[in-house]
């Protein structure tokens, strides 16, 4: 059967299963938007802006594990979403964005709407494609599907000339994409994985340093098996959260900048840090040269660029993450390995009695941290996607709520993009119909992308949305009271400009507002309990800062804030105890 | 240290931006880059000189490694590799001088491609090493314009299976 290239785009997306599209039409795009009008079986959500879109179908992928897909028009439409791809390509997340552009008879020409969108994403997508044969589209389509989501996933995009779009091709779906220079490696080097068991089986004081690849190769179980086999404390990174549960007694956090210090000791002191799907990001690490150098490393990843990139590794594993925890689990029950962490575990327990997270509680007025337990402590039974800004809300959220589950948490990683969490809530909405979502957002941040508020209104889509108001470029301004002896240059904002509540109410939303501790439980609840969007407006103490905190490229065990004391344990020092863990 | 690089990549548009931005995105200097098309005309060979230290050099070469259109890469072996360039020089030579500048040429076995007026232009292949050579000689008269293909090379045939 003889179709036009955009149709043949369409049947791909169905043929790869693709029930959502973000996107926004434009003028060359629009025999694509014309062969998506009555698709079977595909939904498209019309964002408010390209960035949005992007957004979206990121954080639908992180939260079903399918690609997200947008498609939006050429030159400014392609320009809008540059954002969004650089943050998918940041986090590792597969999405495939398919732009319009301008015939191929004007393109090079500077023509109306044209932008050379493949050159521009050649450093922030894992592949991009102009087809510039029609013969080629569902061939195209198939490659990027393949290369956005095997290997270590990433953002591949597809630029289609109008007139390219209305060629025409005979469609059949290729079953198999076989490409000479790509070749992900999955299963891990079985030696490698031999060795890595060894270490853990013989180590006093592993400890499992888990990030994003973990959730992305779907390996949570894996790796709950585990770390549960051998008693292996875990730490998860902001990317990794969800891929073991907050929970659980060998959870030891977040490692890193606004990471907990029970956590930050914990890597100081392991003998074995075990790295999983993890890019040692100077977030995490601070100094390098101080960063776990009492251990042995093992890094296990999909990405064999990111090992020994950041940090020299004694066992590299270059593999898919499930693939190669369960290896190294089934290795040690061959062996017969036993736990031996009981006393280390009870010096990470130590620790993390000694240092928790802390803040001052008020009577008058509501302390950010306090606002993001509550939301913790009223969802805890409810099942929950959480979606974040970026400042000190998104490391409030990373300190005070518990991820559970795998997927169920969306948060700008290696980009930091403000704007991200309510576009992200929307295709996490999107993708989990039955969850409850919200996003944790800042007064600044949801302002970057507030006009998704009508997306979520007009889709009926309830996302929640709890802006930490705290008249601040919060984060900014907390550098700049540390760093910059207070001068707080552009970093104020009205509280009050705009009216949340109103701004809510002027798309149809339920808005709601907090201003003091005992108003708090009952403005959460109504905005849960409402049955559409909703925002609520939380007054937050305006300069409480983010602590514990790193300073910019200091060691991760000398934190500024938080409770005092030592990275080292009393119960390190003690005499049976050394002989214990150290024989 | 200078390394050869020999890069296989398919011979798609593009591939040579997405080969050469990388290179300048993580802070590499090419020293020179040739390329041209391979007995496989769906294949491209490029051969990269880069100064770079062994980290720096294995953290390109992985990163290289990620773009999908290329499909192997050498690091060469200086000691087991054939390398060759190209290179024109536009020389001055008033007539007088021509013998002497002939001469240079001979003894490099280059050829004498082109002859003007006042100038004789030189085509000269070879090593790196013997081309400097030669052009130091030659700068005694003035080059007055110079062109150069970048080095191309191959491993030796002893390391083929
Ligand atoms: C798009 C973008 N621009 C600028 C920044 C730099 N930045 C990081 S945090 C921050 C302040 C965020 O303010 P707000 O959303 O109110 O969050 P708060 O820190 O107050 O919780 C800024 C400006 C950024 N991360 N992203
Ligand atoms: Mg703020």
């Amino acid at each position: 059967m003889r179709v036009t290239a955009a149709q043949a785009i369409v049947k791909s997306l169905q043929a790869e299963g693709v029930e959502v599209v973000f996107g926004y039409p434009g003028g060359v795009v629009l025999p694509l938007f014309d062969a998506l009008y009555e698709a079977e079986g595909i939904r498209v959500i019309l964002t408010r802006h390209e960035q949005g879109a992007a957004h979206a179908a990121d954080a639908y992928a992180r939260v079903t594990g399918k690609p997200g897909v947008v498609i939006v028009t050429s030159g400014p439409g392609a320009a809008n979403t540059v954002t969004g791809i650089a943050n998918a390509y940041m986090d590792s997340v597969p999405i495939v964005v398919i732009t319009g552009q301008v015939a191929t008879h004007v393109l090079g020409t500077d023509a109306f709407q044209e932008t050379d969108i493949t050159g521009i994403t050649i450093p922030i997508t894992k592949h991009n494609y102009l087809l510039d044969d029609a013969e080629d589209a569902a061939q195209v389509m198939a490659e990027a599907f393949h290369i956005a989501t095997t290997g270590r996933p990433g953002p591949v995009l597809i630029d289609v000339p109008v007139d390219v779009s209305r060629g025409e091709l005979t469609f059949k779906y290729p079953e198999k994409v076989s490409l000479p220079g790509y070749k992900p490696t999955v299963k891990g080097h079985a030696k490698q994985i031999k060795e890595a068991a060894n270490l853990i089986a013989k180590a006093r004081k592993p400890l499992l340093y888990v990030g994003g690849g973990v959730l992305s190769s779907d390996g949570a179980r894996e790796l709950k098996e585990l770390a549960e086999l051998m008693q292996l404390p875990v730490v998860t990174t902001l990317m990794g959260k969800g891929a073991f549960p907050e929970d659980h007694h060998l959870f030891v956090g977040m490692p890193g900048m606004h990471g907990g210090k029970f956590t930050n000791y914990a890597i100081t002191e392991t003998d074995l840090l075990f790295g999983i799907g993890v890019r040692f990001d100077d977030r995490v690490t601070g100094k390098l040269a101080t960063f776990a150098s009492k251990a042995k490393i093992v890094h296990v990843d999909v990405d064999p660029a990111e090992i020994g990139k950041n940090r020299s590794v004694d066992i590299p594993i270059v593999g898919d993450a499930r693939t190669v925890i369960a290896a190294v689990t089934a290795e040690l029950r061959k062996m017969g390995a036993e736990p031996r962490t009981e006393a280390w575990m009870r010096v990470i327990d130590d620790w993390r009695a000694r240092y928790p997270f802390h803040y001052h509680q008020s009577a008058t007025s509501i302390m950010p941290e306090y606002a993001v337990e509550r939301v913790r402590e009223l969802t805890k039974d409810r099942p929950t996607v959480y979606c974040t800004e970026v400042g000190q809300n998104q490391m409030w959220a990373c300190q005070y709520l518990k991820i559970r589950e795998p997927r169920t948490w969306a948060s700008s990683g290696g980009l930091g993009t403000m704007g991200f969490g309510l576009p992200a809530a929307i295709g996490a909405q999107l993708g989990r119909p039955d969850h409850l979502v919200i996003d944790i957002a800042g007064d600044g941040s949801i302002q970057m992308n507030s006009q998704e508020l009508a997306t979520a209104a007009i889709n009926n889509l309830p996302v929640k949305v709890v802006i930490l108001n705290n008249g601040y470029l919060g984060m900014v301004r907390q550098w700049q009271e540390l760093f910059y002896g207070k001068r707080y240059s552009s970093s104020t904002l009205p509280q009050d400009c705009p009216d949340f509540v109103k701004l809510a109410e002027a798309y149809g939303a339920f808005g709601v507002r907090a201003t003091t501790p005992a108003e708090l439980d009952a403005a959460l609840t109504a905005a849960f309990e409402h049955p559409g969007p909703a925002i609520v407006d939380v007054r937050v103490e305006r300069e409480e800062n983010v602590f514990p905190m790193v300073a910019p490229g200091g060691s991760i065990d000398e934190m500024l804030g938080g409770i005092p004391g030592g990275p080292v344990s009393e119960m390190l020092d003690a005499e049976e105890f050394v002989e214990e863990v150290w024989e | 240290m200078k390394h050869t690089l020999s890069v296989l990549v398919e011979n798609k548009p593009g591939v040579l931006t997405r080969v050469a931005s990388l290179f300048a995105r993580r802070g590499f200097n090419i020293d020179s880059l040739a390329v041209g098309i391979t007995e496989d005309p769906t294949l491209s060979r490029m051969t990269i000189v880069v100064a770079a230290d062994e980290t720096a050099l294995e953290q390109v070469t992985k990163q290289l490694h990620k773009l999908i259109n290329v499909i192997k890469i050498q690091d060469l072996d200086p000691k087991d590799m054939i390398d060759r360039e190209l290179v024109l020089y536009k020389v001055n030579a008033a007539p007088e001088r021509r013998h002497e500048i002939i001469e240079i040429a001979n003894v490099f076995r280059a050829k004498i491609v082109d002859v003007g007026k006042n100038s004789l232009t030189i085509e000269a292949t070879g090593t790196s090493d013997k081309l400097a050579a030669m052009e130091d000689l030659l700068r005694a008269y003035g080059i007055k314009e110079l062109a150069r293909t970048g080095k191309i090379a191959l491993a030796r045939g002893s390391r083929d299976a």
